[in-house]
């Protein structure tokens, strides 16, 4: 007995993740929370593409089900589930079931190596990036099966655009991604692929890689950013369900559970992309200026943290209290809310789920505080809130833009993309390697041309 | 550019020659498909997303309104031709009580003119909001439509106010007008101009300068303005492809030639131009109304016009420029109570003509742009 409290505890006081250290109890805790709050972040997502679309619509969306909605997702769950299983007649049978589940499994996957922590990640792969890339590029075996399965025209044309759209993008998205692993050998001298190398290397250097030799690596971002929306199909190059065109896409002959997997497929390959983004060029668990630190502060009991390696400074102090912080604001948001509701009778349930609600939240956030709590959340604090700004950036591209045109996707990714990807490799490789070679060459180079104009 | 007279009919009975040479693939669209605005059904012959060739299937919504015509009497008839485009409902109305009012040689006092004018250019921008709003939708830009909806709400509360109904009016009656304008229309409609300027600069915002807008548009489903006469396109359509022909101009009714405005056109013929054009038409009718609100005179709304209508003996024909195009009405009386004979112009039927000309050698996504940019109403193509 004492063995097996042994073998739990000595994790805790570990600096590794739980795959690193090779503790599977660990390993099975982490795998079942980064599952449940991923569903979690998928539902909540779903709530609040459908607000936040809806108030840049000037309508309300979802108002009935719960206060301002909130439990629309779970009506929409439970329908979805209730809802008839139909595999069409004609359709290949056992493909047709196989293909939802192999989305699902590669959306769901990558995340065995994200890191929302220096400690807070499945495990750490020194090969990371790549299974990243590689597993989530997996999805598009799912979509052309399904495609093909279904045995229809609108499925078979969605499928076979989506897989060509994911196929070329994939290049593009590759070229940002080893300019960004560059960057990583700079200061140490050893590259890395590692998810958390990734990270720390942007610790040691003290500067995001967005930022890095600019505007080098901005425009490596950017590039990331175009492909990564393309890569998991949503607008602008949300072709493959195109809905004028195509009615659903490969998913159109799909109905309720199975239509909802690719649902969650669709959401988490969001998430698990935009986690690329964040850990490659903004810095991942870091909080914003990790270099600075301000003066050295002491509060008794509260400040500086329990491990003596972490900094003392104010700053480090002020953003620690983010994550309270912003849970207390989203309370706050509730709170006004309820004072806002219609004073009726019929309202008071829902006056009161959403006092509720944010009291919840209310006391998540003063949870937070708490030294022990406060040091052990700010990592991920930071990477969900990165996280979720690329989300918002999804739905606004959403409400924003019109859909892309095939022909013309295709041009953007091979013709725009790849080229100034290529280039942007040469020039990140010349800067990294040869600083004298970018001054001398380059520069004059750019300014000539720039003259020229 | 296909020239229109030469063009082969699709072979859509014919199956593919051998399995190894199947990269042609037949596609059914619609009658339910979310992008064909109703029950349009399309046919496409494809090779691989390029369009080879298409043939429209129509009639779902066909209802008999030219028969119906037949057996009702000439003010019976009226509201039933609000059923046919039934987004700018004012206008076929318009259309309609001038043709019956030409066959019996009476004209509708000044003050139910200038009501006249303004109602339909009202419906002029009502029908190009709800075009603009599902235009965008199908290219794939959703939140144009929620700003045009919201902004179309309101003419739709001035007609609701005006005579009770919102969407198929029946506004007009033959000789004139039956309600006087309510109190406070004058107001009402000049507070809607100030508030629809902006909006339509909001738009704009959105779209004009869009590089994916620029993208998915320019260029797609060109029609040479040769074409468009020899397939007898009218509207919008015909104007952006750089004929100007507008009939409130070229053969004035009501009394458009009291106002000044413009006739907007394009040179290249494209689902772009056709964008602008119509953008523009939105500020001309807006300068039209706002003419015609300051100058409406007082008198009556009603000319003598006897309660049992028998017309002479003859046939007329009158055509007004409706929003999507030319509207024709041609009635035929023997000099009884119902009309013989009543054919309808419908611009949408002509226009839908020259979808298969417009989408040859295009891409499927295409196709959606070009149905949009016609601006067809299915019930006014099938009646």
């Amino acid at each position: 007995m004492n063995e097996l409290m042994d073998y739990i505890q000595k994790y805790l006081s570990s600096d590794q993740t739980p795959g690193g250290a090779g503790n599977i109890f660990w390993a099975t805790v982490y795998i079942l929370l980064v599952f449940g709050g991923l569903s979690v972040a998928v539902i909540a997502m779903n709530w609040l593409e459908r607000k936040i679309l809806a108030h840049m619509q000037v309508r309300l969306g979802p108002m009935r089900v719960g206060p301002h909605g909130l439990l629309q997702p779970i009506a929409d769950a439970i329908k979805l589930l209730l809802k008839e299983d139909i595999i069409p007649a004609e359709a290949d049978k056992v493909i047709f079931w196989i293909a939802p589940f192999i989305v699902v499994l590669a959306a769901f996957t990558v995340f065995v190596v994200v890191p929302f922590g220096p400690t807070h990640a499945i495990t750490d792969m020194n090969i990371g990036i790549l299974f990243m890339l590689g597993v989530s590029s997996l999805s598009v075996l799912g979509i052309v099966t399904a495609g093909w399965a279904s045995n229809s025209h609108y499925p078979l044309i969605g499928a076979l655009r989506s897989s060509a759209q994911m196929v070329s993008y994939e290049v593009a998205m590759g070229l940002a991604v080893v300019s960004a692993i560059m960057m990583t050998s700079l200061e140490t001298g050893t590259g890395t692929l590692s998810m958390i190398g990734i990270v720390r290397a942007q610790e040691a250097q003290g500067i995001w890689f967005v930022f890095k030799f600019f505007p080098l690596g901005l425009i490596a971002f950017g590039m990331f950013a175009i492909a990564m929306v393309a890569e998991t199909n949503r607008a602008p190059f949300d072709l493959p369900e195109a809905e004028s065109e195509l009615t659903a896409g490969f998913h159109t002959e799909y109905s309720g559970f199975r239509w909802s997997l690719f649902f969650l497929a669709e959401y988490s390959a969001m998430i698990a992309v935009s986690s690329i983004a964040v850990t490659l060029w903004l810095g991942g668990w870091l909080r914003p200026f990790p270099s600075v630190h301000g003066p050295s502060i002491a509060i008794p009991h509260i400040w500086p943290p329990a491990d003596p390696s972490a900094p003392t400074g104010a700053l480090d102090f002020v953003f620690a209290l983010c994550p309270g912080i912003s849970f207390l604001l989203l309370g706050a948001m509730c709170f006004y809310n309820v004072q806002r509701m219609p004073k009726h009778p019929l309202f008071r349930v829902q006056t009161m789920g959403l006092a509720g609600f944010g009291a919840v939240l209310a006391l998540i956030g003063l949870i937070m505080f708490v030294p022990a709590v406060r040091d052990r959340v700010e990592d991920i604090f930071w990477f969900s809130a990165k996280v979720a700004g690329f989300m918002y950036l999804y739905i606004w591209y959403r409400g924003t833009f019109p859909r892309y045109r095939f022909d013309q996707l295709m041009k953007v990714g091979w013709k725009v993309l790849l080229p100034t990807g290529l280039a942007l490799l040469i020039c990140t490789a010349v800067w990294a390697m040869h600083v004298e070679v970018w001054y001398a060459v380059v520069v004059p180079l750019w300014q000539w041309l720039v003259s020229l104009l | 550019m296909t020239d229109p007279n030469t063009l082969s009919p699709l072979d859509l009975e014919t199956p593919d020659k051998t399995f190894l040479d199947a990269n042609e693939l037949v596609i059914n669209m619609g009658p339910q498909h979310p992008a064909t605005h109703g029950v349009l059904r399309v046919i496409l012959r494809l090779d691989g997303e390029k369009v080879l060739g298409l043939e429209c299937v129509i009639g779902y919504l066909h209802r008999g309104v030219e028969k119906i015509g037949e057996n009702r009497t000439y003010t019976m008839f009226n509201p039933y031709v609000d059923r046919m485009d039934y987004v700018a409902a004012v206008s076929n109305g318009l259309g309609y009580c001038e043709t019956v009012e030409k066959l019996l040689n009476v004209e509708a006092p000044p003050r139910a003119q200038y009501i006249r004018v303004i109602l339909t250019e009202l419906n002029r921008m009502a029908s190009h909001q709800l075009w603009l709003g599902t235009h965008a939708l199908d290219i794939g830009a959703i939140t144009p439509l929620f700003y045009t909806f919201r902004d179309r709400e309101e003419i739709l509360k001035i007609f609701e106010k005006y005579c009770g109904a919102r969407l198929t009016t029946h506004a007009f009656r033959i000789g004139g007008l039956q309600y006087e304008a309510y109190d406070g229309f004058e107001k009402e409609v000049k507070n809607f101009v100030n508030f629809v300027k902006p909006k339509i600069d909001e738009y704009e915002e959105l779209l004009t300068t869009n590089r994916i807008w620029l993208e998915r548009t320019k260029g797609v489903g060109v029609i040479s303005g040769k074409d468009c006469i020899a397939l007898g396109v009218t509207g919008p359509v015909l104007r952006a492809s750089g004929v100007k022909w507008d009939i409130r101009k070229a053969l004035p009714y009501a009394n458009y030639k009291e106002f000044d405005f413009e006739i907007p056109v394009g040179q290249n013929g494209d689902t772009y131009d056709r964008y602008i054009v119509r953008m523009a038409e939105f500020r001309q009718s807006l300068r039209i109304i706002e003419q015609a609100v300051e100058r409406i005179p007082a008198g009556p709304i009603m000319a003598k016009v006897p309660k049992v209508m028998k017309p002479p003996v003859g046939e007329v024909y009158h055509s007004i420029e409706a929003p999507k195009g030319e509207l024709g009405y041609f009635i035929v009386s023997d000099g009884s109570t119902q009309p013989y004979r009543v054919r309808v112009r419908p611009p949408s039927f002509v226009n839908l003509q020259a979808l298969d000309v417009m989408c040859r050698g295009q891409l499927v996504a295409d196709v959606i742009a070009v149905i949009g940019t016609l601006d067809i109403v299915l019930g006014e193509v099938d009646r």
